[in-house]
């Protein structure tokens, strides 16, 4: 076991010390926000994923869609938590299209509760229903996302960093002589970069690249009901939020679940660890008189 | 069961005998759980239990999922999120598959290298290694066309890179590829045979499972010291064992109770970190992700395949033997086979009059670079390909073939092993009461 | 023995016991969800419920919809088909129960028992609203409405008659056309399940 234990140990120092070499000068930025639902015992905030609704809503449905998200799931407790009336008026506010419509050949009609959020309209917009868990905020050191391990995966942090990440372009791409397509955002890793932003070696030496989406917030966008903030970073966080729901909207049962499978098992663990010395007691105990 | 002597099973009441008489299945059932155990195993001797268990776990929950599951390339992303949202209970289900495909590989390697390290691949013990290393492809097998069930973005782009190593074989690669997929390309076809194949071979991984126990049932288990268990009589044998239930039952039930409750934080708590963000997203054959790479558990052998490159001498001389046939690529899929395949060769690679690697005071020091080695193939497999991560993988990839193919027949002649306990008996005294066993145990904390 | 090993004795026991009875408790916990895994799922448990618009639905006229893979008949009757269906005896019924969904089992076969209650502030006739499956008691076909020899439906697989209240009145058909959970939820919209 010592010889075990030793060997890992010196496996992780290998793995810290030989690490460090080639890594990219400036990665993209991505801010550790603090969330609500982060951590063991984290779980949504109803009220912040009711602004985030509203902020998708308003602003990204227009491209964006959310095909893998039904009505009625709002209503869901541990969710927005929408009542059931305004869940079901907010459904009516889109229509989808019913292939068993016009006799097999498909129509649009109102939505109701079981149907699901409409397929982004724009065709360069990627579904946004899974982008929490498609998207890592945290790779580091050194590339290895052992930082995970404290900061979780950062999905949530990535939207809200990449909503408040625009700015404006470097020097380095002033005077190009096709200026860049697309917008600077500095949390954005893998768009487009321009050669005159690289030094010798191919190193990155501003952070982030181009992106194609327009900035889309900017503070103050959209008007809550309760008079709630609407900073760009308030707004980019609840719907960073939300976009945690959408993807993994279980998050709070499976926190509990596996709260009390620790609990459990562990009372099993100290149990069976008393039972096991008990039974070897007299087979180990004998050897000492 | 051979071997070791014991009590056997004897059928007492008129009906035990008479079911014996025409089926001894209790009597085998009884010899399996009361089976002499060296009472002197120690903590890496509960790997094996651990594996059981998790292959029981991820047959269980697998099929619960198949109900479930759509294997069709339009559906099977959507039926996977189904799960993860409609489903009860679906979410901890099937980030209980997921991971558990991790805990798996957790344990196999532990298993494996408890096995190298004490010599429990040595003779007369060749029969259950070759079966574990028979067992360990299988599971690779398994897990990697689990892997492509979900059909995200790694599912899919991992299936044609790794199919695409078949493509390596020379002449026939191409049509053996196409074999594979069903196509020329990764499609319906790919994802419903592997689903098929997926469903068959963890049964098969079960049906080894038995044999491999019955194997290591015959010859004995082997234990830390690597001393023979005495079998000169029924008492003799009874200073050096303990029958595996209650002791090693317990025993190995508490260290599973630890593990599981390990298992179960990462499940309910960061269910994702082992994964890839990108299969969340799902397959399109039009947009590759930036970095394909293989789940943690290939990683190793991953790198060893990507360290043989075309500017390296070896693969240049054998390019130019085979007259070309063996290229770079081709030569990359023989090395990752053949690293495994050297670990099945080790019984007869292993020179050393001694087993245990506890007595080997030089054995300790490759051995303990072997683990580094790996650990190391494994960060450098998630690496790019690019300076200085190539030098590294391919020194380490050569390390790991030196390991076996040099370090391990040149030891064996060359190293004066410590002196062993007579018996098991004497080192398990020498443990626990401090006195009476050899003096020449050198790493005794177990 | 000793005292002190009795109660050695019983100490051990009771580590023992507590052991394997955590072992169950952790076992059972882990199986139920393999087992509670069959049941509906949210997505199934979801169309369990469906709303019905019934604005254009006028007196006289009928509504079909498909609900759980079943059609549902929803009906606007006339004065005369209230009146038709009041003035049949119970004791002319075949089947005496009301089969309604939303009362007791052994609520009787009238009308009244059978019709859904108008939601609140309608000016439609008392019992103008009936909601039944279309599906006949027999065999599973699908009765045709406004046929039959009293007014009601007529199932031509095997010529079951049902009045206007959906009883069954002739034929081999065992029970009244049953009645589904149903409400109004507002002046226009029916709630089935």
């Amino acid at each position: 076991m010592t010889m075990f234990r030793t060997l890992t140990l010196a496996a992780t120092a290998a793995l810290a010390l030989n690490a460090g070499a080639a890594q990219a000068a400036s990665e993209a930025h991505v801010t550790d926000y603090a969330f609500p639902f982060e951590g063991p015992f984290g779980s949504y905030d109803t009220m912040q994923l009711q602004r985030g609704l509203k902020i998708y809503t308003e602003i990204c449905a227009a491209c964006h869609g959310l095909e893998r998200v039904a009505f009625r799931t709002l209503a869901d407790e541990g969710g927005p938590a929408l009542p059931d009336d305004q869940m079901r008026a907010y459904a009516e506010n889109f229509e989808v299209f019913d292939m068993s419509l016009a006799d097999g050949a498909g129509d649009y009609r109102v939505a109701t509760p079981t149907d699901y959020y409409p397929q982004s309209s724009l065709s360069n917009a990627p579904d946004l229903s899974m982008m929490a868990k498609a998207r890592a905020g945290f790779h580091g050191p050194w590339g290895t996302g052992l930082s995970q391990l404290v900061n979780g995966m950062g999905g949530a942090e990535y939207i809200a960093s990449l909503m408040t990440g625009y700015e404006e372009e470097p020097e380095c791409a002033l005077n190009m002589e096709t200026p860049m397509d697309g917008f600077y955002n500095v949390a954005f890793a893998n768009g487009g970069f321009p050669d005159e932003c690289k030094d010798a070696d191919g190193n990155h030496t501003v952070p982030g690249s181009w992106i194609a989406m327009s900035q889309p917030l900017y503070g103050d966008d959209v008007v809550f009901d309760d008079g709630h903030e609407a900073t760009l970073e308030s707004q980019s966080m609840d719907v960073a939020a939300f976009l945690m729901w959408t993807a993994e909207p279980k998050m709070t049962a499976r926190k509990q679940a596996g709260l009390t499978g620790v609990l459990f098992l562990s009372v099993l663990a100290v149990l069976l660890y008393l039972t096991n010395k008990r039974i070897w007691a007299p087979h180990k105990n004998k050897l000492k008189d | 069961m051979a071997g070791i002597p014991h009590d056997h099973y004897e059928p007492s009441s008129n009906g035990e005998k008479w079911l014996h008489k025409r089926l001894p299945i209790v009597g085998l059932m009884y010899d399996a759980l009361f089976i002499p155990t060296p009472k002197n195993l120690n903590w890496m001797w509960i790997w094996g239990i651990v594996l059981v268990f998790t292959l029981v776990l991820q047959i269980v929950t697998g099929i619960v999922l198949v109900m479930h599951y759509t294997p069709h390339v339009d559906m099977a992303f959507a039926s996977v999120e189904h799960i993860m949202r409609d489903v009860n209970g679906g979410a901890m289900i099937r980030y209980f598959h997921m991971n558990g495909a991790s805990l798996f590989f957790v344990a196999v390697y532990l298993h494996i290298f408890r096995s190298l390290y004490y010599g429990s691949y040595k003779a007369p013990r060749e029969v259950t290694w070759i079966i574990g290393m028979l067992m360990y492809l299988l599971m690779m097998g398994t897990a990697f066309m689990g892997y492509v069930l979900p059909w995200g973005q790694m599912s899919f782009h991992g299936t044609a890179v790794i199919t695409g190593l078949f493509g390596a074989i020379p002449f026939v690669g191409e049509s053996v590829q196409t074999w594979l997929l069903g196509a020329s390309a990764v499609g319906q076809p790919a994802l419903n045979r592997f689903f098929s194949l997926h469903y068959l071979m963890p049964f098969i991984l079960l049906g080894l499972t038995i044999v491999h126990i019955w194997a290591f049932h015959t010859t004995g288990n082997n234990n830390p010291t690597g001393v023979e268990v005495r079998r000169t009589s029924k008492e003799d044998a009874e200073k050096d064992t303990l029958p595996f239930w209650p002791y090693f039952v317990i025993k190995d039930l508490f260290a599973l109770a630890i593990i599981l409750a390990v298992f179960m934080a990462i499940v309910g708590f960061m269910p994702n970190y082992l994964g890839h963000p990108d299969n969340y997203i799902p397959a399109n054959a039009l947009v590759t992700p930036a970095h394909i790479v293989p789940e943690w558990y290939f990683l190793p052998f991953y790198a060893i395949l990507r360290a043989f490159t075309a500017d390296v001498w070896v693969v240049q001389i054998v390019q130019f033997l085979s007259f070309g046939i063996i290229d770079a690529k081709f030569f990359g899929v023989l090395a990752m086979f053949g690293a495994i395949a050297v670990m099945a060769l080790a019984p007869w690679l292993d020179t050393s009059s001694v087993r245990s690697g506890r007595f080997r005071p030089m054995f300790k020091w490759w051995f303990s670079l072997l683990v580094v080695d790996f650990v190391v193939l494994a960060w450098v497999g998630a690496q790019p390909a690019e300076f200085p991560f190539d030098w590294i993988s391919l020194i380490a990839s050569t390390y790991w073939f030196a390991y076996f193919l040099v370090i391990l027949p040149l030891l064996g002649v060359m190293e004066k092993p410590l002196a062993t306990p007579a018996t098991i008996e004497d080192d398990f005294k020498s443990h626990y009461a401090g006195t009476g066993g050899t003096k020449t145990i050198v790493s005794p904390a177990e | 023995m000793s005292h002190a090993d009795e109660h050695q004795g019983t100490r051990r026991d009771f580590l023992y016991y507590a052991t394997a009875g955590a072992a169950a408790v952790v076992g059972g916990a882990a199986v139920w969800p393999l087992i509670n895994q069959m049941n509906p799922s949210a997505d199934v448990q979801a169309l369990a419920s469906i709303r019905v618009d019934v604005s254009g639905v006028t007196e006289g006229t009928q509504l079909t919809v498909l609900w759980q893979g079943k059609p549902v008949f929803i009906r606007y009757r006339t004065a005369e088909e209230i009146e038709a269906a009041n003035a049949v005896e119970l004791s002319d019924l075949p089947d005496q129960l009301a089969e309604n969904a939303n009362l007791d089992a052994s609520s009787d076969a009238t009308d009244a028992n059978r019709a859904l209650p108008n939601p609140e502030g309608s000016d439609a006739a008392p019992g103008a609203w009936l909601v039944q499956m279309g599906v006949c008691t027999h065999l599973g076909c699908v009765p045709l409405g406004q046929e039959g020899n009293f007014g009601g439906w007529f199932c031509p697989c095997h010529g079951s008659h049902y009045d206007t209240s959906g009883r069954i009145r002739q034929g081999p058909a065992p029970r009244n056309l049953p009645i589904p959970v149903a409400s109004f939820v507002d002046a226009t919209t029916i709630q089935l399940g």
